[in-house]
């Protein structure tokens, strides 16, 4: 029975426990327990545990079928290198934060309905925010406000596309999706923030640079791969995904070229490697969703590699800016070769892990005849070969030396990035035990000749035009900017429309106190007191009129009846007089 | 602490290049003699990988170039 216990229980029950623990013990156990939940899941048959009823409802805490195992094994498998990393981090915050977020990350992925996803979602969303909270800057304040704000929304998005799912007599069962109601695109919009796709994309670039050097590395795994996982289940074969796909290759790599800071550079091109998972899913065939499998696999962990690379960096230096790096290698020489080995990986060098998956979905779009898409496709891989295989160990571990004199980071951080790198050669070399675990039968070769020769040949002839380019000076230099995204919309319009609100609403405040309150309200009194004594003074100043009285005499007549009204003490005549004429206007009146 | 300073030596950055300007020299040798399957049929034309490769690097960094004109902000922006 225990074999079929969710990981994501594990998770949560260990995330409670953590703060209790000494701190030697507690170390093993953040090892030990994401091994122990990788030892369950192995020894658990296909199926489905863990079900039962609930208001008419079949929850299902545990469906383990061929995709969900595979993004299950990766999501352990980067827990234990991710707690391995974090190991001598003294901050319970972070590991309870991060063993909750993977929790998250584990439900979404291997529950098998609406209900439970939208919970382990905002799981997720909450437990990550701490990850940014924990750096205790106020830059990372801000942006985890940020970053809660727009995934909030993005829950909600979600959330109301499975309301009207159901409502709609739709199943509670997770299951593929068409794009032809409310619903699905809702669920679609709440699947596609998450998984970054432009224009939703600004929160990833704007929250994962303020993260915590050991958060970051959890960060870059969970949301967009469990994102990537749910619209694999929902949406596969979505065409409009091919194209949205193909644009998020492309539109990152320029601004990861212009970026200063690294981790903003591995953001952006977190995102560029997510939109070939994204075309995959449109291209929907069975090359093409294995190939997105594994491209998800294989990313992870070089592009936790990479960010662990990074982290190691902000943490023996401080620094995190390319202007202000420069010549690690000296001293940081095992930090360099992790680094380059996941550039390596992600840029898909021939025996890295990145060439024997991202292939099979560029060789998907060219099986399908899909021309442009293929071409965008080869003009991302040399995007990539310029930010990530080139730029960030280049202006970080060579390039002009900083001066900076730091050592590479303590042994758990070393190994960490040591077993990662190990496992983006391993696959690379050996691809077929990662094969042998995808959705569907693999009848794929990556290492032909001439896939081998035109890929060194794509990757390296790329290189050759950095070196000219960096030669000649016409390389754009690295210089102390920010650069504008469409997060200036909510960033810079948010604080826009705080002013438009604040004076608009302010100004209608202010017209009303003028002319309502003070104007309206102390005419109406002012009638209310008055106007008997008005309406009698036009009847009666014309018959005094009538008698001759005139001049001075009319004046004391006129206040003596203002006078009387306001005590209301009256010759019962004149309030008869006023009375009559009311009844007579209002006679005429109605 | 021990501190590597290979490349220091201008010579020493002038044999990597020279490893990387033999081994392209190579690539595009190896082009003449691999059996090639390509999906299309540029795929199968000499040396296309290489001419894509170099050409896509120039026009990405000359667009992000244009790109940076319009985008570059001073850091406390946002501030």
């Amino acid at each position: 029975m225990i074999s079929g216990l969710p990981p994501a229980l594990l998770f949560l029950a260990g995330a409670a426990l953590v703060p209790l623990l000494p701190q030697r013990f507690k170390q093993a156990f953040m090892l030990a327990l994401p091994l122990f939940a990788l030892y369950l899941l192995y020894n658990t048959p296909l199926g489905t545990y863990w079900s039962f009823s609930f208001l008419d409802y079949q929850i299902v805490l545990m469906k383990l079928d061929r995709l969900s195992r595979v993004f299950a094994y990766i999501f352990l498998i980067i827990s234990v290198i991710g707690f391995l990393f974090a190991l001598k981090v003294e901050d319970d915050l972070q590991h309870s934060a991060a063993l909750i977020y993977a929790g998250g990350a584990l439900g979404v992925t291997l529950c098998g309905d609406w209900f439970s996803l939208y919970v382990y979602w905002e799981f997720m969303a909450v437990a990550s925010t701490f990850l940014i909270l924990a750096r205790r800057t106020p830059a990372a304040r801000a942006a985890a406000l940020r970053y809660i704000l727009v995934h909030l929304f993005g829950g909600l998005l979600l959330f109301a596309g499975i309301m009207l799912l159901l409502a709609g007599g739709g199943p509670i069962a997770i299951g593929a999706l068409k794009l032809d109601s409310a619903a699905s695109w809702l669920i679609f919009l709440g699947i596609a923030l998450n998984a970054a796709i432009p224009p939703l994309h600004p929160w990833l670039k704007d929250a994962y640079p303020e993260a915590t050097p050991t958060g970051a590395v959890f960060l870059s795994a969970f949301t967009t791969k469990s994102a990537v996982y749910l619209m694999c289940r929902t949406f596969a074969g979505a065409e409009v995904l091919i194209w949205v796909g193909a644009i998020m290759t492309i539109f990152p790599i320029f601004y990861a070229v212009l970026e200063n800071d690294i981790r903003r550079v591995l953001s952006y091109s977190l995102m560029n490697q997510v939109g070939y998972m994204m075309c995959g899913i449109g291209i929907g065939t069975t090359l093409a969703i294995n190939g997105t499998v594994s491209h998800a696999f294989c990313h992870i962990l070089y592009k936790a590699l990479l960010f662990m690379a990074a982290g190691s960096v902000i943490t023996m230096t401080g620094r995190s800016r390319c202007t202000d790096l420069g010549g690690l290698y000296k001293t940081m020489p095992l930090t360099a070769v992790f680094c380059m080995v996941g550039s390596a990986s992600i840029s898909a060098f021939p025996l890295f892990s990145g060439f024997v998956s991202k292939s099979m979905i560029v060789s998907a779009a060219g099986l399908q005849h899909l021309t442009t898409i293929w071409f965008m496709l080869q003009f991302a891989s040399v995007g990539v070969i310029d930010h990530a295989g080139i730029k960030v160990p280049y202006f970080t571990f060579f390039g002009h030396d900083s001066g900076i004199r730091a050592s590479d980071p303590p042994w758990n951080m070393t190994w960490a990035m040591g077993i990662a790198a190990v496992f983006c050669l391993g696959i690379g070399i050996f691809p077929q035990p990662l094969y042998n675990i995808l959705p569907f039968a693999v009848d794929y070769a990556p290492y032909t000749g001439a896939h081998v020769v035109g890929q060194l040949q794509l990757l390296l002839f790329g290189a050759l035009a950095f070196v000219l380019l960096i030669y000649s000076g016409y390389y754009p230099a690295e210089i102390r900017a920010i650069n504008l995204d469409f997060d200036w919309f909510y960033r810079k319009g948010g604080r826009a429309f705080y002013r438009l609100v604040d004076w608009g609403l302010n100004s209608i405040n202010a017209a009303s106190d003028r002319w309502l309150v003070n104007g309206a309200t102390g005419a109406v009194n002012r009638f209310a007191r008055q106007a008997p004594a008005v309406m009698s003074k036009l009847v009666l100043v014309p018959v005094w009129w009538m008698f001759k009285v005139r001049g001075w005499p009319l004046e004391q007549r006129k206040r003596a009846l203002e006078r009387g009204f306001a005590r209301g003490a009256l010759p019962v005549g004149v309030g008869a007089l006023a009375a009559a004429v009311m009844l007579i206007v209002l006679y005429l009146l109605a | 602490m021990r501190e590597l300073k290979i490349f220091d030596k201008a010579v020493n950055v002038k044999r990597l290049l020279i490893c990387l300007y033999v081994f392209l020299a190579g690539l595009l040798a190896a082009d003449f003699f691999i059996h090639k399957h390509g999906h299309f049929s540029w795929e199968n034309a000499s040396e296309f990988y290489a001419a894509y490769g170099f050409l896509c690097y120039l026009v990405l960094i000359a667009l992000a170039k244009v790109l940076r004109r319009f985008i570059k902000r001073p850091e406390d922006y946002y501030d």
